[in-house]
């Protein structure tokens, strides 16, 4: 496995051990997680989430899995499957909570009711019930499957629009605060492709097909132009994500600090939020769904099969 | 050699022999962005790919921004 920003090539023994490396260090250089500690990983059948379930377990944490079913036709019913095969696999605990069944809608009907984009739509309820069902089982940390390509191509679009508010809070470990739980991304070393070319050699059969909903979205361009340069100067996306972190993110703090604004409970389901009424809520109330109010119920029975 | 490519998955085929490189190249394809495997094996750009080869061209960018 050739990896150009190291100027080297490696046999798949020395290139797991690099990835493992690489995870490891992610998570002591941050501070991330600590030794024995819950995680609650967000698993999506991608390469990213599976290879990151693989390597915490691997690392010695317990680490559980959480699966979204977002409703996106047979691209749920796929990913659902290699989820729950890795799980079996290995005997980890999966946790399966159905959009469609425990809320009354997914990400298709709910993006168009709420009239957001479906990234958004998506984003939004992965964001809310991951937290949601991290302080529900009392986890120590969410773990999120971000690698390298996803922060530095949002690092990207951020600065060329200059959105100093989110730039200021681009961290790959979001400590606990005001009842979110704390959030890591331990792959934030590796890229994609090296995630993928793990979970090739370890022979995790991940979702390889792309979200439908995402074709042509803004991330993807901006993936594509940094793959561009990448290719012209190998490493150039891990100084430009590194660098920030280690020399200019803590600069626009005060950007993010006066943008998030102060927490009350939503007056619906009790998350933190700085309006009355949570976006989730919102966003379940528009798409006539029910439930937001309820807990995540952390024993549900698995979704819908094939 | 059979080549599948994916997003959306389809098959074409390609004569070799062809080093890795240059059948991204003829694919137009940015080495960044995908793995190149042969038989279930990951291959190196440098790898010569036989005429009666399987090869994959996978992708790897995922395109979410949650």
């Amino acid at each position: 496995m050739e990896v150009r920003r190291h100027n080297a090539g490696f046999c798949a023994p020395h290139f797991l051990k690099l990835c493992r490396d690489q995870v490891e260090r992610a998570i002591a250089h941050h501070d991330m997680l600590h030794p024995g500690e819950r995680v609650l990983v967000a698993v999506s059948g991608g390469k990213d989430s599976l290879a990151l379930w693989d390597l915490l377990v691997d690392l010695g944490y317990q680490a559980d899995g959480l699966y979204l079913g977002l409703g996106i036709g047979e691209y749920s019913d796929e990913s659902g499957d290699h989820a729950r095969a890795f799980a079996q696999g290995r005997g980890l605990r999966l946790i399966e909570v159905d959009l469609r069944e425990q809320y009354g809608y997914d990400i298709p009907t709910g993006a168009r009711a709420a009239r957001r984009v479906p990234c958004s739509a998506c984003g939004l309820s992965k964001r809310h019930l991951f937290d949601a069902a991290a302080v529900e089982g009392g986890y120590d940390a969410v773990a999120t499957g971000h690698n390298l390509d996803d922060e530095a191509a949002v690092l990207f679009g951020n600065v060329l629009r200059w959105h100093t508010e989110y730039i200021g809070r681009q961290q790959p470990v979001l400590p606990e605060r005001d009842g979110f739980p704390r959030k890591v991304k331990p792959l934030v070393r590796l890229s994609e492709r090296e995630t993928a070319a793990y979970c090739v050699l370890k022979g995790i059969d991940y979702q390889v097909e792309e979200c439908p909903m995402a074709a042509g979205n803004r991330h993807l361009g901006y993936k594509e132009a940094l793959n561009l340069i990448e290719e012209r100067s190998p490493g150039t996306k891990a100084a430009f994500y590194s660098e920030f972190i280690d020399k200019v993110a803590d600069r626009f703090a005060v950007d993010t600090a006066a943008e998030q604004g102060a927490l009350g409970a939503c007056a619906s389901c009790g998350a933190p939020t700085t309006g009355e009424v949570c976006a989730f809520c919102k966003l379940v109330e528009r798409a006539g769904g029910h439930g937001a109010d309820q807990p995540v119920s952390l024993t549900a029975k698995p979704a819908s099969r094939r | 050699m059979l080549v599948t490519l994916r997003n959306p998955r389809r098959e074409i085929e390609v004569a070799g022999p062809l080093r890795v490189l240059d059948l991204l190249a003829r694919l137009d394809v940015p080495r960044e962005s995908v793995l190149v495997i042969r038989n279930g094996t990951l291959v190196p750009g440098d790898a010569l790919l036989a005429d009666a080869d399987a090869v994959e061209v996978r992708p790897v960018i995922s395109g979410g921004m949650a």
